[in-house]
């Protein structure tokens, strides 16, 4: 580790960050099981054993409010609070607020996960958790905002850094959404209805609902790349001038882009085009950020070979340029009439979602967890290796399955006979998508038995006698 | 259309946010940061320094190439508040209040008036498929081919098969068994009569069953003892004093069902001797019937699929409990 900072370990706030750091590991296990049971429940209907809490209609908010709030927003808070720290020189604002933020945050994943198996939805996407819920995410959000913006207003370097810009724009983004978006009347402690009516509702919902993916799972993990990216290499960020441009057009363009997921709907035809022009435009931006990393590795290709961390972290960046490669094509509303409602979209979350997400936090914890827990190493170099491959194997059966199933269900839902009827049921389409199904639980499968090996690695670099794990030497 | 304030609003906004990328673009490109082209800011954040390194050409062309196609596509399409695009094209007719004005304007379309891709869209379905499908609905005359006619031509049947696969086998089955509470296609036994006239009919204006609940009538003593009699009427072994109980109280039911249970398809009241059941023939599954009655819906289907198919559709329906 670098040891050359001006500023004593000892005055970092790293306790809230091994909290948050462990619990990323164990959410994340709970989240992608639950995603691995769902996948089977779309081939064998049977697994929901006749249980109504096991119902995949319950199970899939559970398995995405895992998966995006408590296995990635406690990622996010792990890295943020430890790099805000690092960056800035200067222990974590407010004293216990750091504290009251990461049990704060743990209570409303507990609630979510007992809420939702019981049947209690707000049935807006990514945002299904009632009124009481809503409140207190709220409230642990604004601690965490003032936490945040606090430490970088008492910062000992002249400038901020650039991976804090991209976490400032998620914290206040998402309370932005989060509090717009879920503005409801009450009806009973576990009932509201949102204030919103048809198209509106429609539109704001997908204006959340996009720019959760734009500013939590891109902005924020674009903030712990820009860290741990040049700090994994030895190698300083490529260009300055990049991630000044790529990082203000980012999140003025994204906060537009949500209409795309209502082509050809009841939503006025002018906001249908600006979400499709905005989303095109956000493409050059969205790459910015990969070209920043990749290229940060020049002169430092060689460590790809013998560090499987900086693997998971460039191969994190490639599968981002991807989806983000993807995205925009999807929001034109021509390709968007073939893909739109098929498995091609799911395809498209997961390669942003295990591609991007999940592979840049795995390689930021291999980072972490040696530094917050006094080692110079994971215990089993070896098993981050097989880890990685693992990832990588799981990430890409998932991605092609559905590519291949998403773009024949559009076809086979648009194929016309000579006298104008169409050519298959939707049924036979659920039937010919079945051996997909198959291979994307088999790549689901191959991505958690990933995390189940990382947390047997991280217990055993806890449980380490402290230093007693030491780096080894590198041709 | 929204008001002149928001259509100004979400203009500048959007132009705004487009123009701010364009004098990024400008401003990141040249050098303007004092230090030399990809040496070091002089900053370093934990021992990260940044490079001065210019942004690449491909992606600053890129960049430009997406906002070129952006305000073209903002140009030539409705986008800018209330501004519709000089191409004239719209998705369908948004913002109609009332059938009236939606009548006019799909005559307005007719005169090639207004371009509207919905509209364009089933007038070009209706130039492609209309004469295939018609020359298989109607003979020469212009009369409907008669459906008995239509359910010997595998043609038709084809037709037919596809149509009822698309909108009826969600709740009749693919194999149009039916199941609890959805008739079963296939048998001869029909709850509204299975004459061709008598199948169009169901199809083009839907039927609605009503089974009265009978508790408060009975009582639950009087539901076991009717059960019982049902349940005989189509062979099955009961308690006879129990039957005989039900049957003194069937005259409520024969109103409908007939004094012999065997049903009135002008009702659509259905056979209660031939132990076909709609809603499960257990001693439970009747015992809910009369307890708590059945509301069955057959949705009407000639303002969504209109009659042309609808008479293809009976064809191939009817075709289903004929002989082969």
């Amino acid at each position: 580790m670098d040891h050359a900072a001006t500023h004593s370990e000892n005055d970092y706030n790293y306790k809230v960050v091994r909290q948050f750091t462990v619990m990323t590991v164990i959410w994340g296990i709970v989240g992608m099981s639950v995603g691995v049971l769902i996948a089977a429940q779309l081939i064998w209907p049977a697994l929901n054993f006749d249980t109504p809490w096991l119902t995949y209609s319950r199970l899939r908010p559970l398995h995405t409010n895992a998966v995006i709030f408590a296995f990635g927003t406690s990622a996010l808070m792990a890295c943020s609070f430890y790099i805000v720290q690092r960056t800035c020189q200067t222990r974590l604002f407010g004293g216990p607020l750091a504290s009251i933020v990461f049990w704060g945050w743990q209570l409303i994943i507990v609630s979510a996960a007992i809420s939702l198996p019981l049947g209690y939805t707000t049935s807006k996407e990514y945002a299904e958790l009632e009124w009481p819920i809503g409140i207190l995410i709220a409230v642990v959000w604004v601690i965490y905002a003032i936490v945040f913006f606090g430490t970088l207003a008492k910062r000992k370097t002249t400038h901020i850094y650039v991976a804090n810009w991209f976490f400032g724009a998620f914290i206040i983004t998402i309370a932005m959404l989060h509090i717009i978006n879920n503005l409801a009347i009450p009806l009973s402690y576990t009932k509201s209805y949102s204030i919103y009516a048809g198209a509106v509702d429609a539109m704001v919902q997908w204006w959340y609902g996009h720019n959760a993916v734009g500013f939590l799972l891109t902005a924020g993990f674009l903030g712990m790349m820009y860290y741990f990216v040049p700090k994994q290499a030895g190698r300083p960020v490529y260009s300055y001038r990049l991630s000044i441009v790529h990082f203000w057009a980012l999140v003025s363009i994204y906060i537009w882009a949500g209409p795309h997921h209502l082509h050809y709907t009841a939503l006025p035809d002018w906001a249908q085009s600006l979400g499709m022009v905005m989303s095109l435009i956000l493409f050059a931006p969205s790459w910015g950020g990969m070209i920043n990393g990749i290229m940060t590795l020049s002169g430092a290709w060689h460590k790809l070979r013998y560090d499987p961390i900086l693997r998971f972290l460039i191969v994190s960046l490639s599968f981002y340029g991807m989806s983000t490669f993807e995205g925009p094509m999807m929001a034109i509303k021509t390709v968007n009439a073939l893909s739109h409602y098929t498995d091609w979209t799911v395809g498209h979350v997961h390669s942003g979602a295990l591609g991007w997400v999940a592979m840049v936090t795995i390689g930021s914890i291999y980072h972490l967890i040696p530094v917050l827990f006094n080692q110079e190493r994971m215990y089993s170099t070896k098993l981050i290796n097989t880890h990685f491959w693992l990832a990588t194997i799981g990430v890409v059966l998932y991605i092609v399955a559905m590519w291949i199933s998403g773009v024949m269900q559009g076809l086979m839902w648009r194929a016309v006979n000579e006298d104008g009827t169409l050519t298959y049921s939707f049924i036979e389409s659920i039937e010919a998508s079945y051996p997909f199904y198959f291979v994307r639980l088999v790549g689901g499968l191959f991505f958690l038995g990933g995390m189940l090996l990382m947390a047997y690695n991280v217990f055993k670099t806890i449980s380490a006698t402290d230093g007693s794990l030491k780096a080894t030497e590198q041709a | 259309m929204m008001s002149s304030f928001l259509s100004i609003m979400v203009t500048v906004i959007t132009l705004g946010s487009i123009v701010g990328c364009i004098l990024l673009l400008r401003a990141t490109n040249k050098n303007k940061t004092g230090v030399d082209e990809g040496a070091s800011m002089g900053h370093t954040f934990d021992g990260i320094e940044e490079l001065n390194n210019p942004l690449p050409k491909w992606w600053t062309y890129m960049f430009y190439i997406t906002i070129v196609y952006g305000l073209g596509y903002l140009a030539l399409y409705p986008g800018l508040g209330n501004f519709p695009g000089l191409s004239g094209w719209k998705s369908s007719e948004q913002g109609i209040k009332s059938i009236a004005e939606k009548d006019q304007r799909i005559e307005a379309y007719a005169d090639k008036a207004v371009a509207n891709q919905y509209l364009s869209e089933v007038a070009h379905a209706e130039e492609r498929f209309g004469e295939v499908f018609r020359s298989i609905a109607y003979q020469s005359d212009g009369n409907y081919r008669p459906i008995e006619e239509l359910a010997t031509d595998e043609d038709a049947l084809k037709i037919g098969q596809r149509l009822y696969l698309q909108n009826c086998s969600q709740c009749h089955g693919a194999t149009a068994r039916g199941s609890t509470g959805f008739p079963n296609l296939t048998d001869n036994d029909w709850l509204y009569g299975g004459t061709p006239e008598a199948i169009k009919t169901t199809l083009m204006n839907g039927r609605a069953g009503q089974m009265p609940a009978w508790i408060d009538v009975l009582g639950a003593d009087g539901v076991k003892e009717v059960t019982s009699h049902v349940l005989r009427l189509s062979g099955r072994k009961v308690n006879t004093l129990e039957a005989e109980a039900g049957a003194a109280k069937f005259a409520v039911c024969a109103a409908c069902h007939a004094a012999d249970g065997t049903g009135n398809e002008a009702l659509g009241a259905p056979n209660l001797t031939n132990n076909i059941w709609l809603y499960g023939g257990s001693r439970k599954a009747v015992e809910e019937t009369l307890t708590y009655g059945r509301a069955g819906v057959m949705p009407a289907w000639k303002d969504i699929l209109g009659e042309d198919k609808i008479h293809v559709i009976s064809a191939y329906v009817y075709s289903l409990s004929q002989e082969k």
